[in-house]
């Protein structure tokens, strides 16, 4: 291996780059977009439930004082208040409220006279994940209420209650159960794995369909010198963009960052270089920038998102999709990142995965270097 | 010495046999002008002496380093031009060729000297900083002709260089073609145009992937009895098309 043929090509590279703003905005403003959108537009936490209640029993200061729970709740925002089914119906079909409160004529008879007293929820089951969690939003408004009446029912016979069991939840690393401090580690690998596997490909495709290949593929320049001299920009540019992610992270979405620098500059650079081989290594096969490109999105784009825990969490996956998430790079990569930024998590407990990517690496830079053929076609 | 040779060199495409058992030898420091129509294999057979392609059945041998099994030995001794423009139109002039001579591991000391000398021969250094897709079309191919030369190798392929050039750059392109044939480099020179055909020493006749004909040009006129190239040419591939037609 020769350094000056490596450098002559990386500079050739960089240099190129410089001149394209396409992969100039790729490489640099695509990223910041990402996050951008995945980091505000992309929230899984479900709270301020749009409401609308239809209180039949108006007149009655005990039914308020319910409603007041609800009211005061921040899982819920009350949108609207309503006299007719008609009107709910066409909240719900307009999406403007996801559940309905219809409290019965007699409610608060009911209670003084202490019996059990109905109460209608409706809820959109479009998407019947959130309709669910809004339920059990409205159970637990109910259910504390009811143990409220109970303990006031016991006090009143001159009881106290005894012998229950308080449910003192602690969340740990994520006190306030943000999804974007979940979502936004994610995000940042998905960028690295899709714009390293994307450029490279596009990269070496472009020298095929330009020509400049067959020029450069008649010189003594060896298969394992092109692929390193084409990695070294994009290397640079991974981690730039990997800067970007996590000082986006902590400043812009709050993040913290617990574990450790030198870690996260390790473990980045073993994904980045499986990510940057599978790019040459469908270039390998795809010779035009369109194939490339499309082979390069579809090979990541898919299994980055939908595979690897990113937004859908692995436990609640199919067995059979379950063990295909082995095979996923990000999905370790991914864990790091969240065992890094929430948890402060050592090597110790990482290893698993710091063993994978390395595997993933040295497999997927073996293969490019074998599949790429200095032969024409 | 022989310096190109191949024997029974044959490329095919699928069905389409580009390159048919082809047999040649080609001396040192000879130029010799590989003639024929669209598509006669003259393109392929570059690239298969080239070790860019792989022959389908045949050996070639190229400087003695074999086409095949000593592809990347081979090609420390020769430079290529396609025929296809293949330098980066994004880079500069000088950006083109430091990086083949960095490509080539041409020595720092030596580097910036002998990209004088060959921008000076190619009256390019007035267009250093231009970026070679902004270049003539006569400019390009002098450019690539300077990026192949910067590492003297002793065998130079140009394919069909001068198509699309200007007169007074196809002369300045000549001119330093035979200063390289004064220092014994070999040259295989593909072309459609006659004229040119006319200077090399020896030329071969390429039709349908077979070589009809390899003599000096004066010979193969005397051959025929013709009195240019280019009647004789007609005569041979007549005469071959009719043969074929009766088998
Ligand atoms: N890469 C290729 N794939 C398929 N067919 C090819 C390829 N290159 C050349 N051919 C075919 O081989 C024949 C010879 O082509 P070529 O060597 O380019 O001829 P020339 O250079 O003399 O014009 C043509 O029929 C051409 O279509
Ligand atoms: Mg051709």
């Amino acid at each position: 291996m020769n350094f000056k043929r490596i450098w002559a090509i990386s500079s050739k590279e960089f240099i190129q780059i410089k001149r394209d703003p396409r992969s100039l905005g790729l490489a640099l403003v695509i990223p910041v977009f990402l996050l951008l959108i995945f980091g505000y537009g992309l929230s899984l936490d479900i709270d301020r439930v749009p409401t609308v209640i239809w209180d039949q029993d108006a007149s009655s200061q005990l039914t308020r004082d319910f409603l007041l729970n609800f009211k005061l709740s921040k899982y819920f925002k009350i949108v609207r208040y309503t006299d007719n089914y008609r009107d709910i119906d066409n909240l719900i079909d307009r999406n403007k409220v996801l559940m309905a409160l219809v409290v019965p004529k007699d409610f608060s008879h009911y209670l003084e006279s202490k019996k059990t007293a109905p109460l209608q929820l409706l809820v959109d089951g479009s998407d019947s994940n959130t309709a669910t969690i809004a339920m059990g939003y409205a159970r637990s408004v109910v259910q504390k209420y009811n143990a409220d009446l109970l303990t006031e029912s016991f006090a009143e016979a001159g009881f106290r209650p005894s012998k229950t069991v308080n449910l003192r939840s602690r969340v740990w690393f994520n006190m306030g159960l943000n999804s974007r401090w979940y979502i936004v580690p994610g995000v940042i690998s998905m960028i690295i794995m899709i714009i390293a596997a994307l450029l490279t490909s596009i990269c070496i495709a472009r020298e095929w369909e330009r020509g400049t290949m067959e020029q450069l593929i008649s010189t003594p320049v060896k298969p394992q010198e092109l692929i390193i001299g084409k990695f070294i920009p994009y290397f640079t540019i991974g981690f730039f963009d990997l800067s970007v992610g996590v000082f986006m992270a902590r400043v812009l979405f709050g993040v913290p960052f617990r574990g450790s620098y030198f870690l996260l500059i390790i473990l980045s650079a073993l994904f980045l270089t499986g990510a940057l081989s599978q790019g040459i290594l469908i270039s390998a096969g795809a010779r035009t920038q369109l194939l490339a490109s499309q082979l390069a999105t579809l090979s990541t784009f898919i299994p980055t998102t939908l595979l690897s825990g990113f937004i859908y969490p692995i436990f609640n996956m199919p067995k059979f999709v379950q063990a295909v998430t082995y095979l996923i790079p990000a999905r370790y990569y991914i864990s790091i990142l969240r065992g890094l930024f929430l948890k402060g998590n050592g090597i110790q407990v990482m290893w698993n995965e710091a063993v994978f990517l390395l595997l993933f690496a040295i497999i997927m830079f073996s293969l490019a270097i074998r599949k790429f053929r200095k032969k024409g076609v | 010495m022989i310096t190109i040779k191949a024997s029974g060199l044959t490329r095919k495409f699928g069905d389409n046999t580009a390159v048919n058992k082809l047999n040649l030898e080609i001396e040192e420091g000879e130029i010799f002008g590989l003639v024929g129509p669209d598509g006669a294999g003259k393109s392929t057979t570059m690239r298969l002496l080239t070790g860019i392609l792989e022959p389908t059945e045949g050996e070639g041998w190229v400087y003695e380093k074999h086409i095949v099994k000593q592809a990347e030995a081979l090609k420390e001794n020769i430079a290529y031009m396609s025929q296809r423009f293949g330098l980066y139109e994004d880079l500069t002039v000088l950006e083109n060729i430091r990086f083949y001579a960095d490509v080539f591991c041409v020595p720092k000391e030596k580097r910036d000297a002998v990209i004088e000398k060959l921008l000076g021969f190619s009256g390019l250094i007035p267009f250093k900083q231009r970026l070679a897709g902004k270049l003539s079309g006569g400019m390009k191919q002098k450019l690539g002709l300077s990026c192949a030369l910067i590492h003297t190798p002793k065998v130079l392929f140009l394919d069909e260089p001068t198509n699309g050039v200007d007169p007074v750059s196809r002369r300045d392109f000549w001119e330093i073609l035979y200063d390289l044939l004064k220092e014994r480099v070999t040259i295989l020179y593909s072309t459609s145009y006659l004229d040119e055909a006319e200077r090399c020493r020896r030329v071969g006749l390429i039709h349908k992937g077979s070589l009809l004909k390899c003599d000096t040009p004066d010979n193969i006129k005397k051959e025929c009895s013709a009195r240019t190239l280019e009647e004789a040419f007609i005569r041979i591939i007549n005469d071959y098309e009719s043969r074929s037609a009766k088998q």
